[in-house]
């Protein structure tokens, strides 16, 4: 697509029906009301921590390309592939205030999403990480015989590190059916691509692995999942990894704002189809604020995650050092009230 | 790490043992005298062979179980561990990977995520530092920081401790780096029962386990008891065992260390002097200190063993407990550890055969701490 959302190769007009076309585009903006209010929470200190989507919402193109039992795995700027799957405000809510309702039980900063129902692999805060447990997730899925693949998302400042480079090459060498989907937003952090490498970008380094590999306009819904689309068909039909690269040009931010926003060309395209207009704009921000603000005020309030939980999931079982910690710290609370004060937890179970 | 060196570390190995073995006869006597200390049984076995029954039992049981590393299917493994292993189970189930440990080791903790029972392979522990984020921030913490949601059942295994004649960097004991972290599970096996029984059940097991095994005890034959050769053998992980009974004296070690330890142990009753009690720790976390405590409430007098550094040791961990506990006031004497030296090891063979514990040693601390009393003059 152009900046006016025309798409400029005829052939390549995406065959989809309005209902597919304006969730992509709801779950946007969404997406970026989600932000808005989840970034001032971290202003004002309500939440520790807060990674935004802005800017980059096109990947929710690649979310669309995918199936739901093809398993994600984020780096931290993902959460739009989670909506687009059917996590709800209220879950993510919950994460980012780690309350009794949180699937993660409260042991994580907020963001760092994670759900099996969604196949969505728990986000794991040291940086790259995901990547070579990615291929690794796709050998598996290999070996089961089904007909899925791995997404493993990462920005380009994460190929700096090792395990990028282990990654590409255990995956081409195991022929694992993953993609590497680059966020290449042009900066890492604060630091601009121009001092994060001095070759031609990611994807050059995917052709020295092996791999197929393709370059995409990031900012462009449709080129992201037609993209991806065909990357699925080489993982999953020829056991192959891809590398894609998605270029959101993000240095001349208010140019930016202006023409090439994601945002705007699919508002554009959706509208010359006549599935868009001012109306129906107001109307989803509007009840989105409301859904999101909801559900926000309901996840402060709850509880903290029962006192016990503090001790599960180390290991599968308790171990013994764990089980008598669990006791003494029972005895205390039972024994000096006024000094453990548990109101504010869940009830244990 | 560069292939050269491991390479020269794989060729190296029977020309240094043998050397070392003439140079060194006490280890000599204690490789011989090894049939003394162990279950009674029919059958000799390596540790090397023991390992690869518990891998090639636990792959035929459960599809899912597979092996990954560097040289561990076409060249057998670098130390023959998993010989025969790629034939049997076919390149699905045992594969060779590129030499990138944090490639592989992070696609084996990924597939365990999604199912799997990977068993990852280094060549040694010391090449698993390219790895240890994937092992303790991601294997060793994720079903934790997922709320339980992701298992991670996933084994890694290679040997760890000091080699001979390898020098600094590929000869040294990772038990109290992965020993410290929650979430781990860490075993430490010494004879051939111990590597089978202890790697079967860190397969089995649902949690991430490290297995530390040990270079120079790959070629050493143990007696197996009719027992540890059934395929249902496991050995519970978390429980040390008490491998000669004694009454003046407990000495804990782990590893190759049992074995001087028990050779110290019988060479000083022959001389009348004490009857040590040895207690192989096969677990390093979870910690069977209750066995250690018991023991000391009987003995009164605790010595430990370990081929690692002394400060932050696995023996400063069980002193520390030992404080903790109502051992405490049953100690007539302060608890001494036996450990390596502090300082890099070195590559000369006689220095290097200085810088670990070997029999004489135990046996000199051991008669030094039946000297001490507390609180005397």
């Amino acid at each position: 697509m152009d900046t006016d959302g025309k798409v400029l190769d005829p052939s390549l007009e995406p065959d989809v029906t309005e209902e597919f076309a304006t969730k992509i585009y709801k779950d946007m903006l969404t997406l970026n009301v989600m932000d808005l209010i989840l970034y001032e929470a971290q202003r004002q200190g309500r939440i520790s921590f807060y990674m935004t989507n802005a800017g980059e919402e096109a990947y929710i193109g690649s979310a669309a390309a995918l199936e739901l039992e093809d398993e994600i795995f984020g780096q931290y700027r993902e959460a739009g592939t989670l909506l687009y799957r059917g996590f709800t405000l209220d879950q993510f809510m919950n994460q980012c205030y780690s309350n009794d309702m949180d699937l993660g039980k409260g042991r994580q900063m907020p963001v760092h999403y994670g759900s099996k129902a969604h196949h969505f692999q728990t986000i794991s805060s040291p940086l790259a990480t995901q990547l070579p447990q990615a291929s690794g997730a796709a050998y598996a899925i290999k070996r089961s015989g089904k007909k899925n693949c791995v997404m493993c998302y990462f920005g380009e400042g994460a190929a700096s590190e090792g395990d990028f480079h282990a990654a590409l090459n255990i995956a081409a060498t195991t022929s694992a059916p993953v993609i590497f989907f680059c966020r290449n937003n042009g900066f890492a952090i604060s630091t601009p691509a121009s001092e994060q490498y001095k070759g031609d970008g990611i994807a050059s380094r995917g052709v020295g692995y092996g791999m197929h590999t393709i370059r995409v306009d990031g900012n462009d819904v449709w080129a992201v999942y037609k993209a991806t689309q065909e990357a699925r068909k080489i993982a999953v039909e020829k056991h192959k990894p891809v590398l894609i690269e998605a270029m959101t040009y993000r240095k001349e931010v208010e140019d930016w704002k202006r023409h090439d926003n994601p945002m705007v060309r699919m508002r554009k395209w959706l509208e010359s189809k006549g599935w868009w207009d001012e109306a129906r704009e107001n109307a989803h921000k509007s009840e989105q604020r409301t859904a999101v603000l909801k559900s926000f005020a309901a996840a402060e309030k709850r509880k903290k995650p029962m006192v016990s939980e503090m001790f599960n999931d180390v290991y599968d079982k308790l171990t013994p050092n764990l089980v008598e910690q669990k006791k003494e710290l029972e005895e205390l609370i039972k024994k000096y009230p006024e000094h453990y004060d548990t109101s504010n937890y869940a009830q244990e179970k | 790490m560069s292939s050269m060196l491991k390479k020269a570390a794989v060729v190296s190995i029977p020309t240094v043992r043998q050397a070392l073995l003439r140079s060194n006869p006490l280890l000599a006597n204690a490789l011989l005298a090894k049939r003394a200390y162990n279950s009674k049984g029919g059958v000799e076995m390596t540790v090397r062979d023991a390992l690869n029954s518990a891998l090639e039992e636990e792959m035929t049981a459960d599809e899912k179980v597979y092996l990954m590393g560097e040289e561990v299917g076409q060249y057998n493994g670098a130390y023959k561990v998993s010989k025969g292993l790629l034939d049997k189970f076919g390149p699905k189930r045992v594969i060779d990977t590129p030499i990138t440990e944090s490639g592989f080791c992070g696609l084996a903790v990924g597939s365990a995520f999604a199912g799997l029972k990977p068993v990852c392979e280094f060549m040694t522990w010391n090449f698993a530092m390219q790895a240890i984020d994937q092992i303790v921030n991601s294997a060793a913490k994720t079903h934790y920081m997922s709320g339980g949601n992701v298992d991670c059942p996933i084994t890694f295994r290679g040997p760890n401790g000091a080699a001979a004649g390898v020098a600094a960097q590929h000869s040294q004991c990772f038990a109290a780096w992965y020993g410290s972290v929650p979430g781990l599970k860490v075993v430490s096996p010494w004879n051939s029962e111990d590597a089978k029984g202890l790697l079967k059940a860190a397969i089995r097991d649902p949690n991430p386990v490290v297995v530390l095994e040990n270079e120079l005890m790959y070629g050493v034959s143990f007696p197996m008891s009719e027992a540890a050769l059934s395929k249902d053998f496991v050995i519970e992980i978390g429980k040390a065992k008490i491998e000669k009974e004694g009454t003046d004296v407990t000495i804990v070690a782990h590893s190759r260390s049992v074995g001087f330890a028990l050779e110290a142990a019988y060479l000083l009753e022959k001389e009348g002097i004490c009857k040590a009690e040895v207690i192989n720790l096969r677990s390093i976390r979870p910690l069977d200190v209750d066995t250690i405590i018991k023991s000391v409430k009987k003995t009164n007098r605790l010595v430990t063993v370990e081929g690692g550094w002394p400060q932050y040791g696995v023996g400063s961990e069980i002193c520390a407990q030992i404080m903790e506990s109502e051992a405490f006031d049953h100690l007539d004497a302060p608890v001494v550890r036996v450990t390596g030296a502090d300082v890099p090891t070195p590559y000369a063979n006689n220095l290097e055969a200085y810088a670990f514990p070997d029999t004489e040693v135990i046996a000199r601390v051991v008669k030094r701490t039946l000297h001490k009393q507390i609180g005397a003059k």
